[in-house]
C-alpha cells in the first residue's frame, strides 16, 4: 500500500470513524437516559411509551434502520439527510434503546431504601433521580455501557454500505486500488481493534473514578 | 406521504425469497455458532497455554472488530487463498465465526456454573472425561445458557442484512433490488423493516419466557 492511499483514504477513514462513534454514543447516551428513566417513571402512560420506543428499535436491525433513514425519508418528509447524519441517528437511535435497558437495570438495582430515603427527606421525584438514584446507579452502568460502545464502534462500519467514507470505506477503496485484499482488510481490522481496546480502557479508567466518588474500589 | 399499496403487492414475491434466504442464514449461522462456540469455550478452559492463550486472542479480536469488515475480508481473501465459496456461504461462515466468540463466553459462564461438587462427584466415580462432559456438566450447563444463546440468535437475525452487503439476497437485498427496479424505495424497506420487528419481538418474548421458566 502506498503512502497516498494511505494519507488520502485510510487516515481521514480513521478520523470519521471517530467522529461517527464519538456523535452516535452522545445521541445514544441522550436516548439512554431519556427513555431509561421514563421506563422507571410514575405515570402509566409515559412508561408505555418508553417501552414501545426501545422495543422497535431494538426490535429492527441498524442498517435497516440506516436504509429507511437515508431513502424514505426524503420521499416521505421531504427534505434529505446528509449520509453522515442518516448514519448517526440510526445508529444513536438502535443503541440508544440497547442503552435504556442498561439505565432501567441500574436504576432499578439501587436499593429500595436509597430511595424511600429520598421520599422521607421529601426530594421531589426529579431531585431524588439527581441526587440519590443516579450518583448510585451510573457506576453500575459503565461495564454494560463499555461493551454498548464498543458494539457501536463496531456499527459505524455499516455508514460504509451508504458511501459514507469511514475507514472501512477507505479499506474498500484501496482494495480496487492495489488488488490485493488481505493486506488491507487485515489493516483494518487492526485499527478497530485497537479503537476498541482504547475504548475499553477509558472506561475502566471511568469506572475506577465514579466508583471511587463513592467510596466504593472497583475491582 | 405517498404509501402505495401496490408497490407492496409487487414486492411480496421478492420478499419472501428473501425471508427464506434470511432464515436459512440464521439457522445454519446458529448452528455454526452454537458448535463452535463450544469448541472455543473448551479450548479456553484448556490447561495447555499453547492452546488457550492463541484462542482466547482470536477470539477477543473476533469480537472487537465488525462483522462487516470480517464479511469482506473472507469474501475476497478466500478466493485470493484458492478457496471458493458462494456469498451465501460466506456470510453464513462469517456470521456462524462471528457470533461463535459470543456463545463462546455463555457456553465458558454456562460451565463455571455447574457446582464444584458435580465435578468432584464426576471424579469419585472415575467416570471418563468424555462421560463427565457429556453426561455430568454440559446437560446442566446448557439448561442454564439457553436463554442467553437464544439472545445472540436474536442478534444473529439482526446482523443478517449486513450480508447484503456482499449481495446475498436476503430482505434487505430483495428490498433494493426490488426499488433499483420500481424507484419504489418507501414501500419496500418499510416492509422489510416491519418484519423484522414482527420476528423478533415474540422471539424476544420467548427468550423472556424461557429464561423464567428455566430459572425456578
Amino acid at each position: 500500500m502506498t503512502a497516498g492511499l494511505w494519507q488520502n483514504w485510510v487516515l481521514p477513514g480513521i478520523w470519521v470513524t471517530i467522529q461517527l462513534t464519538v456523535y452516535s454514543a452522545a445521541l445514544a447516551a441522550v436516548v439512554a437516559f431519556g427513555v431509561g428513566m421514563a421506563r422507571t417513571h410514575r405515570s402509566r402512560a409515559v412508561r408505555f411509551v418508553a417501552a414501545c420506543y426501545t422495543e422497535v428499535f431494538r426490535g429492527t436491525s441498524a442498517l435497516i434502520l440506516m436504509f429507511w433513514l437515508f431513502f424514505v425519508l426524503p420521499p416521505l418528509l421531504g427534505w434529505q439527510l446528509v449520509p453522515m447524519w442518516a448514519a448517526v441517528l440510526a445508529l444513536g437511535l438502535s443503541y440508544g434503546a440497547y442503552g435504556a435497558e442498561i439505565v432501567r437495570g441500574a436504576l432499578n438495582a439501587v436499593a429500595p431504601a436509597q430511595r424511600e430515603a429520598g421520599i422521607a427527606l421529601s426530594f421531589t421525584p426529579w431531585q431524588r433521580m439527581r441526587l440519590v438514584l443516579l450518583p448510585q446507579a451510573v457506576p453500575e452502568m459503565i461495564p454494560s455501557f463499555c461493551n454498548l460502545l464498543v458494539e457501536l464502534l463496531k456499527g459505524t462500519a455499516l455508514v460504509s454500505l451508504l458511501g459514507v467514507g469511514d475507514v472501512s470505506f477507505a479499506a474498500y477503496l484501496v482494495r480496487l486500488a492495489t488488488q490485493e485484499s488481505a493486506q488491507i482488510y487485515t489493516v483494518t481490522l487492526v485499527i478497530y481493534f485497537v479503537l476498541a481496546f482504547v475504548i475499553t480502557r477509558s472506561m475502566k479508567a471511568l469506572e475506577r473514578r465514579t466508583k471511587a466518588n463513592l467510596g466504593v474500589v472497583a475491582k | 406521504m405517498n404509501w402505495d399499496w401496490s408497490a407492496v403487492a409487487d414486492f411480496m414475491p421478492r420478499f419472501w425469497d428473501g425471508v427464506l434466504v434470511t432464515l436459512q442464514v440464521l439457522v445454519l449461522g446458529s448452528l455454526l455458532s452454537f458448535s463452535l462456540g463450544l469448541v472455543w469455550a473448551l479450548a479456553l478452559r484448556s490447561e495447555l497455554r499453547l492452546v488457550s492463550w492463541p484462542v482466547g486472542l482470536i477470539t477477543e479480536f473476533i469480537r472487537c472488530t465488525p462483522l462487516l469488515v470480517q464479511l469482506f475480508f473472507l469474501f475476497f481473501v478466500l478466493p485470493e487463498w484458492g478457496v471458493q465459496f458462494s456469498a451465501l456461504a460466506t456470510g453464513t461462515i462469517a456470521i456462524g465465526l462471528h457470533y461463535s466468540t459470543y456463545t463462546a463466553q455463555v457456553y465458558r459462564a454456562g460451565i463455571d456454573a455447574v457446582p464444584a461438587g458435580q465435578w468432584e462427584a464426576a471424579t469419585a466415580l472415575s467416570l471418563p472425561v468424555h462421560r463427565t462432559w457429556l453426561a455430568v456438566i454440559l446437560p446442566q450447563a446448557v439448561r442454564r445458557i439457553a436463554p442467553a444463546l437464544g439472545n445472540y440468535v436474536i442478534a444473529m437475525l439482526k446482523d443478517t442484512p449486513i450480508l447484503a452487503g456482499i449481495s446475498v439476497l436476503e430482505m434487505l437485498q430483495q428490498s433494493r433490488l426490488e426499488s433499483a427496479a420500481t424507484f419504489q424505495y418507501t414501500e419496500p424497506l418499510t416492509v422489510v423493516g416491519i418484519a423484522f420487528i414482527v420476528i423478533a419481538y415474540p422471539a424476544s418474548l420467548l427468550v423472556r419466557t424461557l429464561e423464567r421458566r428455566l430459572a425456578r
